[in-house]
Parts: C-alpha cells; structure tokens; sequence
C-alpha cells in the first residue's frame, strides 16, 4: 500500500474527515456526483492530485457497481483500511438518503406546482452544464493526441451514437491499453 | 411474504454486472421489482426516480428508494447493501491489489488508457443530461453557460445550480 500521490501540503485524512469529505460530496451532488467527487477531493480538501484522481475514478467506473460508491470505498481503503471505507460509504448514502425519502413524503403535494417543475428543469439543465464542463477540466491538460482520440471515442460511441455501454468498455479499454503500450514502446506518446 | 430475501438477492445480483454504475441496471430493476414481483407500479417507479434526480446524493440512491417502497427502512437498508456490498468489497480487493506494488509500469499504461475513457464517458452522461432534460432554448443557454463557468473557473457549482433554478422557477424554461 503506498500511499495516493497528493500535494506534500495534504495530511492523511482521518476516519472522520473521511466521512465528512464524502457526506460534503453527497450532500451537494446534483445531476450526478463525479463532479463533485472531483472539487472536493482536488480542489477543496487537496486529498489528491488531478492524475491520481482521474486514476481513482477510472478504476472505479471500470469495476462494476455504483461509480462514486465504489470511489468511497476506494478513496477510505487507501487512506485508512477498512474503517475509512465504512465512513466514506456512510458519509455518502446516509443524507441523501434522508432527503429522498422526506422529498418523498412531499412529492404528492408539490408535484403540481408549476414553479417546482419548471425550477427543477432549470437546475437539471445547469446541472448537464456541470457534468460538461467537469470532463472539460479534466481534459484541459494537454495529455497527448492518442490520449484525446480515446476520450473522443469514447464520448461519441456512448454519448453520440448511445452504444451500451459495457460492449464499448470491454472493446475500448484492452484496445486502448495495446495503443498506449504500442505508442510508448515507439517513443511518439506526446505531441 | 417475506420480501428482504429475494430484494436482497436481485440487488446482489445487480450489483456485480453494474458497470458504469446504478443508472445501467434500472431497465432490469424495472423488468424485475415491476414485471416479475410487482411490488411498484410503473407509475411508482417514475416517480421514485424522478426523486432520486431530485435529491442530492449519487445515482444509487434510486435503490434505496425501491427497497424502502418494497420493505420499509429493512428494505431501504437490505436494497442499498445488496447492491453496494457485493461491489464495494470488490472494490476493496483491487484497491488493496492495484496499490500493493506502487507505481509500477503497468499501473502508469494501464491509468493511461483508462483515464480518456472515463473522462469521455463523463462527457457523454452531461450530453445525454442536456438532451434529456433540455427541451428548450433557454434550458440549453444555462447548460451551456455552467459548462463554459466550471470550465474556466473555481465558482461554486452550488450558485450555477442555483441560478439555473431560479431561472427555471421565474417560468423561462419549459417544465418538460
């Protein structure tokens, strides 16, 4: 076990901070909690490093189960074993939880009101604006242009073409290990 | 009558060929909770995950929903650990295995490869989002207009979200 490569400044975060790092992450997470994932462990809390985040969540999203659950478990096992991974897990579920089911209990009573409606289609319009923009951020570090190609498959076969997607991961992701390996050996990775 | 067992053991199931996440098994929960048991109605099931949109809270929340309708809080519990326990713990095995020799040359290609496809799919889910939810000019002005602020700045998402609320609730943009 070694340890995430973070900024020097970053302390270990403890069980609890664990827990709340993921409650914060739950807590905010419109339309989809990756994008939170991501300003909370890089840009708030300083847990991680762009790269070793992007390594994170890519191993998360290619195991099978709830990405950002398994990033919980993934993020509180390294830092701190089996107890950080119950923490962040609880940190994430336990509020939404709470609010979905009290969303729930109201639902039959607000359900009608135009403002509701249509102010919820306004914040899931702002939220896609978020998703897009996050995997902008994430791109916007000049990787390589094999690195690009890949991202750009993979967006307009899910994205543009809506092929399922784990026919595309079981093809792309073997595929683009044998380019980065077969680029790497040639020596033309970065330009 | 007992429901925990079989809800247990759907999820479970589910669980371990979900990959992408939640959102890639609703068709079969839906095939299952709704066709097979009939424990929800469709009608149920719109609402519930019209809800777990709603909600703060990552995409599996949508589980915990089905399993409290089915059972109550036992089946909100028994739901939401079935279908994370059987993932979770192998998330723990290849976390535990991928970081147990360091950064070797291997990991560094493999983290090469994979870190486009996951930045691509993100991409693609915000796209599906807009077209799902945007059906008129101006929602497509605010996607468009959060995509360009979270790009090129650090402002709280929250106030995009916000905005984007407010917008919609002043009525102008279409309620779908």
């Amino acid at each position: 076990m070694s340890a995430p490569s973070v900024p020097p400044d970053a302390p270990r975060p403890t069980v609890f901070a664990l827990f709340l790092g993921f409650l914060e992450i739950a807590i905010c997470a419109f339309g989809g909690a990756a994008p939170w994932a991501r300003r909370v462990l890089v840009e708030r809390r300083r847990w991680f490093s762009e790269d070793a985040f992007l390594e994170a969540l890519s191993l998360c999203q290619i195991l099978p189960g709830a990405n950002v659950g398994n990033l919980s478990v993934h993020v509180g096992t390294r830092f701190r074993g089996v107890p950080g991974a119950l923490a962040a897990f609880t940190g994430l579920m336990a509020a939404p939880v709470l609010i979905a089911l009290g969303l729930d209990s109201l639902y039959g009573h607000f359900s009608n009101l135009v403002a509701i409606r249509t102010g919820l289609a306004g914040v899931s319009a702002a939220a896609a604006g978020l998703v897009i923009g996050t995997a902008v951020k994430m791109a916007a570090r000049g990787r390589g242009w094999l690195w690009f190609a890949i991202a750009v498959t993979a967006f307009l076969a899910v994205g543009g073409l809506r092929w399922p997607l784990l026919p595309v991961l079981v093809i792309l992701a073997p595929l683009s290990v044998v380019l980065v390996w077969l680029v790497a050996v040639t020596g033309r990775g970065r330009s | 009558m007992n429901r925990l067992g079989p809800l247990a053991l759907s999820m479970a199931l589910l669980s371990l060929v979900a990959v992408g996440g939640a959102n890639v098994v609703i068709p079969d929960m839906h095939r299952q909770f709704v066709g097979v048991y009939g424990w929800l109605g469709d009608a149920d099931f719109a609402r519930l995950f019209a809800i777990a949109q709603a909600a703060p809270g990552p995409n599996v929340l949508i589980v915990s929903l089905i399993g409290w309708h089915v059972a109550g809080w036992r089946g909100a519990l028994v739901a939401t650990l079935g279908m994370c326990g059987p993932s979770g713990v192998l998330c723990y095995v290849m976390t535990r295995v991928w970081h147990r020799g360091g950064e070797t040359w291997w990991r560094r290609r493999v983290q090469q490869a994979l870190g486009p496809i996951t930045v691509g799919l993100i991409a693609a889910s915000g796209l599906t989002l807009a077209e799902a939810g945007d059906h008129d000019l101006v929602a497509g002005v605010i996607t468009a207009v959060t995509a360009v602020m979270v790009a090129t700045t650090r402002v709280n998402p929250l106030w995009l979200l916000g905005a984007g609320g407010l917008v919609g609730a002043l009525g102008w943009v279409s309620g779908g």
